[in-house]
């Protein structure tokens, strides 16, 4: 037990802690607008408030809660909730893979711990921190961090729209805050010519599958995304390809290396005799 | 308020708990095994615009959309709050003045206009 406390007193006097809280600061008020917004809306599909505060506190997945909660109160069976929940929570699963890379190294109960905590805009912030997917000491308490700021700023507002779903009115269109938030983090990651064009696909591909259920157009965004960025990294290898020019002895061997490179196209081959 | 009477409190703490494990194992599923499993390297280079991706896909109906189907008027109150919202961050790079300027505009158009 000592230990654990000691481990978390290291973790939070860490200086990277203060890098995480700092960095999701900025977020926190959009994410906070959404959570009251999201705990209103859950008492509204009629649930009680002892419960949607469980559900917030266990689930810890606003777009989830919101996507099976109509299907509970029609009492839809428990495994097309839970396959709903999954296929919406579809997008994290292939962020994991990526978490992998950074937190490879620990013990899995605190692999586990990491994942459930790991949220899409700690995601954003922490692979801008650490662009270099690799693990580094310093990163797991800026995760920590990162995540205790956001789980206070999710919990206590959608706690506090629970408990005041009669007064906070949804026509107010409070949850544009935390479209807004989302919207600064995702400028925030458009820097080249690849990440705009994924991103303007992605959004095409997400309002024209907006018909499919389960919110899989999510899903067919990020495909069509995923497709249009190697596409587009492709392309710009093949024009930033510079003539060049590949001199040979007309007696000498092409280096093996350079005879795949000519075969390829990347190199015209000529032949000269010199003196 | 039909179902919480319906239903005993036995189910749907049955299904909030079985949702936290399903948040659980898909939001830490590659880390679950212990040997990493193998993926093709054009794949991992394409993953790298997923989070975008998945941004991207949740943004755009909000703004964009009406009732599942594409907004008919640009008189929605949404439209200017995102482009004065964006216009600020590309001035000023700082989320929180982004959401602050964006509400702004927001607010007094949607209620008070009713955009």
């Amino acid at each position: 037990m000592n230990t654990a406390v000691a481990a978390v007193r290291t973790t939070v006097r860490d200086p990277a802690f203060r890098w995480g809280l700092k960095d999701m600061l900025a977020t926190s008020l959009g994410i906070g607008a959404w959570g009251l917004v999201t705990g209103v809306a859950m008492v509204k599909t009629g649930l009680s408030a002892p419960m949607a505060i469980f559900m917030s506190l266990v689930v810890y997945a606003g777009s989830a809660q919101l996507a099976v909660l109509p299907l509970m109160a029609v009492g839809a069976p428990l495994w097309v909730v839970w396959l709903t929940a999954s296929c919406v929570n579809l997008r994290f699963i292939i962020f994991s893979s990526m978490w992998r890379n950074y937190f490879h190294p620990l013990p899995r109960r605190q692999r586990l711990a990491v994942g459930y905590f790991s949220g899409d805009v700690i995601f954003v912030a922490f692979m801008k921190r650490f662009p270099q997917q690799e693990p580094r000491p310093e990163q797991v308490p800026y995760f920590w961090g990162a995540a205790s700021l956001n789980w206070l700023c999710w919990q206590v507002p959608t706690i506090t729209g629970i408990l005041l779903a009669n007064t906070v009115p949804l026509s107010w269109g409070l949850g544009f805050a935390g479209v807004l938030a989302l919207l600064g983090v995702l400028l925030s990651m458009l820097f080249d010519r690849a990440s705009w064009i994924a991103a303007a696909v992605a959004a095409t591909a997400a309002i024209a599958a907006f018909a499919l259920p389960l919110k899989l157009n999510i899903l067919v965004a990020i495909a069509a995304a995923v497709t249009a960025g190697l596409l587009i990294e492709a392309a710009d290898r093949h024009l930033r390809r510079k003539p060049q020019v590949l001199l040979v002895p007309a007696d000498g061997a092409l280096p093996p290396a350079e005879r795949e490179r000519v075969e390829q196209g990347d190199v015209p081959l000529r032949e000269e005799r010199h003196p | 308020m039909s179902w919480s009477f319906d239903w005993s409190w036995v189910e749907p703490t049955i299904a909030f708990l079985g949702l936290g494990v399903i948040t659980l194992i898909s939001r830490s599923f590659f880390m679950i095994p212990e040997r990493e499993l193998a993926m093709p390297d054009w794949l991992k280079r394409g993953l790298k615009y997923a989070p975008l991706a998945a941004l991207t896909a949740v943004i755009a109906p909000e703004l964009f959309m009406t009732q599942g189907e594409f907004i008919h008027t640009l008189r929605d109150a949404r439209l200017p709050g995102a482009l004065c919202a964006a216009a600020y961050y590309f001035c000023r790079r700082d989320i929180l003045g982004t959401i602050v300027i964006g509400m702004a505009v927001y607010l007094p158009l949607h209620i008070g206009w009713g955009w």
